[in-house]
């Protein structure tokens, strides 16, 4: 099961005629992603990588291929204008992997999205993956392992680290989503763990979180007053200095406010296991199924 | 990108704005130059940082004459300025804004921001000018009033009216003030703001309504459709390493400790900077080489950190997910050739070829660098280490 990709989803990749692209189409054609082709403006009528269709629009390309998702590689200044025609297109589900967009053009495409049918991840994301069915974005295969954690995460290598720590300790995923590290984004904490708290197939959320912002603080009051799973976290940059941008557009302390400590606290106060550092995520995982008294159920699974 | 008052206050101009005349001069003779053309008897000598607080600082000083003027120049450039915004360290002021004096009645705030939350612009206003937002925020949350702006419509004139109304000001004025707001979200848009901020703005005796300061920040990740912002850009305030790093692409913060750390993912940069406090450690800086760690890259990156004697090791911690181990290890090898680094790096490889990545460092057998299996001790050695160096 998981959530929101599987086996069936058809995908098409918006920008697929350039480098890293094409890259990265290979990687989730090898992963067994349906890509069903791809959207180039001037590049329509051409095929790429033993006959995946090009075409001009997103109207043509869903008409033709009958798609229902996208991930878009383009670049920034290209980006929101290519989220929209996916939105216009009706689309059901779109990832996009850029990064550096202007905040004020995700601004718009934030409010151009309301009350359409589209789901977007990210900007600035590693993408979704359904452990063994379907993998849209670069997060990489070879890690993942069938299971029953749903992964969600607003950095993309950490999302990596959670799913190795938890191979390691014997568990697996169903569904990891990397929402990305951008302040307006398109899916956030709260979306995937209601979409996770309704999944039959996944029995526990790990969530890793970073300073900038309160989407933390928010997901912990959500989780406190509507999660029937065990759900542990993880919060980076507790060491980060206030005013500094650390990497990700999003990941600032400003006006005193989005501090590690302060999401920590959060989290806590909702019953939320966190884990001290980067490396106790498994363990941190294994001791809240341990407490929620699902563990030895799973390890026989 | 943090631009200066004068900087901003030209931009309001050109958006047909009123603000005070002024000029920026880098030494007194130039202050007194400026005074002298704007003329009047009395001037407003205005630090020029990317911080503020700087009132309450001795970074604002009104001068009755020229003489005064040019003291408060001498007094001020060259100067470290210490406010609520700098931290400790401070900056170092090297240009000033000179400015006609003005007859203030009233001071108001207004700043146009983004709301995360709510996925919109908004603007934020407040009787209380003059006093930090966050201030006015703990203290009397009931006298900050906020709208918000649809950007496919932007700022309504009823919303900017109902703004006017409830900051008090009379019928007569209540049009200026749609004016003046209207113009500054034309600018927020324009220029690409993710903040503009106003405070205070003044009603001033003879009833004109002019920003008496300006704070803008403009978006980094906007710059390729502003080139003219170039011409705004001033680095002389910020860390050196960090504009070199910057200048090549690295993303790179400075935190002053002597272990260094290299990473890949913004996320994971945080998070080794994290494990190497909870140990015990120092850390000197945030370092997410991204990218593909060819040898080029991380000879840059090893100089930068280990330049002026800061770091005493280094931390490598990659997980290799699209870049595989055994690239990035042949990468490192070849930094440390190429830069002859005797200092103590230790190395934690995981993900995609790692065991390829280890063999490579094996091979290669530099006696400096320290292969090690996990996080935690790849944390505790460095900090060993560096703690050896130093004794």
């Amino acid at each position: 099961m998981g959530i929101l990709i599987d086996k069936e989803t058809r995908v098409l990749v918006q920008g697929i005629t350039g480098k890293q692209a094409m890259f990265h189409t290979k990687n989730m054609l090898a992963a067994g992603t349906k890509i069903v082709g791809g959207v180039t403006p001037g590049k329509g009528g051409q095929t790429v990588l033993d006959g995946i269709p090009v075409f001009n629009t997103m109207q043509e390309a869903i008409k033709n291929t009958q798609a229902n998702a996208s991930v878009i590689f383009v670049p920034a200044r290209f980006a929101a204008d290519s989220i929209m025609e996916a939105v216009e297109a009706e689309i059901e589900l779109v990832v996009c992997i850029s990064e550096h967009i202007p905040v004020q053009d995700m601004l718009r495409v934030r409010a151009y999205m309301q009350g359409k049918k589209t789901r977007l991840i990210g900007p600035n994301c590693p993408g979704i993956l359904t452990a063994e069915a379907c993998n849209i974005g670069i997060i990489p295969a070879k890690i993942q392992k069938k299971g029953h954690i749903g992964i969600v995460s607003r950095s993309g290598t950490l999302t990596y680290e959670a799913m190795h720590q938890m191979s390691i300790n014997g568990l697996g995923e169903t569904t990891v989503i990397g929402i990305g590290g951008d302040p307006i984004k398109g899916t956030d904490f709260i979306d995937c763990l209601k979409l996770f708290n309704a999944d039959d197939d996944t029995k526990a959320v790990f969530m890793i979180g970073e300073i900038g912002g309160n989407a933390e603080e928010k997901a912990a009051q959500w989780i406190k007053e509507n999660m029937k799973k065990p759900v542990a976290a993880f919060i980076s940059g507790q060491f980060a200095p206030p005013g500094k941008r650390m990497g990700h557009a999003g990941a600032i302390i400003s006006g005193g406010h989005g501090s590690a400590a302060d999401k920590i606290k959060a989290l806590h106060a909702a019953g939320i296991m966190t884990a001290d550092t980067v490396s106790d995520i498994g363990d941190t995982m294994v001791k809240t199924l341990k407490k929620a008294g699902i563990y030895a159920t799973l390890m026989k699974k | 990108m943090n631009i200066h008052e004068y900087q901003g206050k030209a931009i309001l101009r050109q958006f047909g704005i009123n603000v005070p005349a002024g000029k920026v001069a880098f030494n007194a003779e130039e202050a007194v130059g400026n005074a002298q053309e704007l003329g009047g008897d009395i001037w407003v000598v205005k630090a020029q940082i990317h911080a503020g607080g700087r009132g309450k600082a001795g970074g604002v000083k009104v001068a009755r004459s020229l003489e005064e003027v040019e003291k408060y120049a001498q007094e001020m450039l060259g100067k470290k300025l210490v406010t609520k915004q700098t931290g400790p360290e401070g900056k170092i002021i090297n240009r000033l804004l000179i400015e006609s004096g003005c007859n203030i009645d009233k001071e108001y705030y207004l700043s146009f921001v983004i709301d995360r939350e709510k996925e919109k612009i908004t603007c934020i206003a407040s009787p209380a000018g003059g006093m930090e937002i966050e201030e006015v925020a703990a203290k009397e949350p009931d006298k900050i009033y906020q709208e918000y702006i649809d950007i496919h419509v932007g700022l309504l004139s009823f919303q900017a009216r109902r703004l006017a109304y409830k900051l008090g000001f009379p019928r007569e004025q209540v049009n200026k003030v749609v004016d003046i707001l209207q113009k500054l979200y034309r600018v927020f848009l324009a220029q690409d703001c993710s903040l503009l901020e106003i405070n205070p703005l003044v009603e001033t005796k003879e009833h004109n309504i002019i920003p008496l300061d300006v704070k803008m920040n403009l978006d980094d990740s906007a710059a390729y459709r502003h080139p003219e912002w170039a011409d705004m850009r001033d680095n002389s305030e910020d860390d050196h390493k960090e504009i070199e790093a910057n200048s090549i692409g690295l993303n790179y913060v400075n935190l002053g400790g002597d272990v260094a750390c290299m990473v890949n993912g913004a996320g994971l940069a945080m998070a080794t900077v994290d494990i190497i406090h909870y140990y015990g450690g120092s850390p000197a800086n945030f370092l997410d080489v991204g990218g593909q760690g060819t040898a080029e890259d991380n000879a840059k990156a090893f100089r930068i950190m280990t330049e002026d004697g800061q770091a005493k090791g280094i931390f490598v911690n990659i997980f290799g997910g699209i870049n595989k181990c055994d690239t990035i290890a042949d990468g490192l090898v070849r930094a440390c050739q190429m830069l002859d680094l005797k200092l103590p790096i230790v190395v934690r490889l995981e993900g995609t070829n790692v065991n390829e990545g280890m063999q490579i460092l094996k091979e290669a057998s530099l006696p400096n660098v320290h292969i090690v299996k996990s996080m935690p001790e790849g944390a505790k050695k460095i900090i060993a280490l560096v703690k050896e160096q130093e004794e």
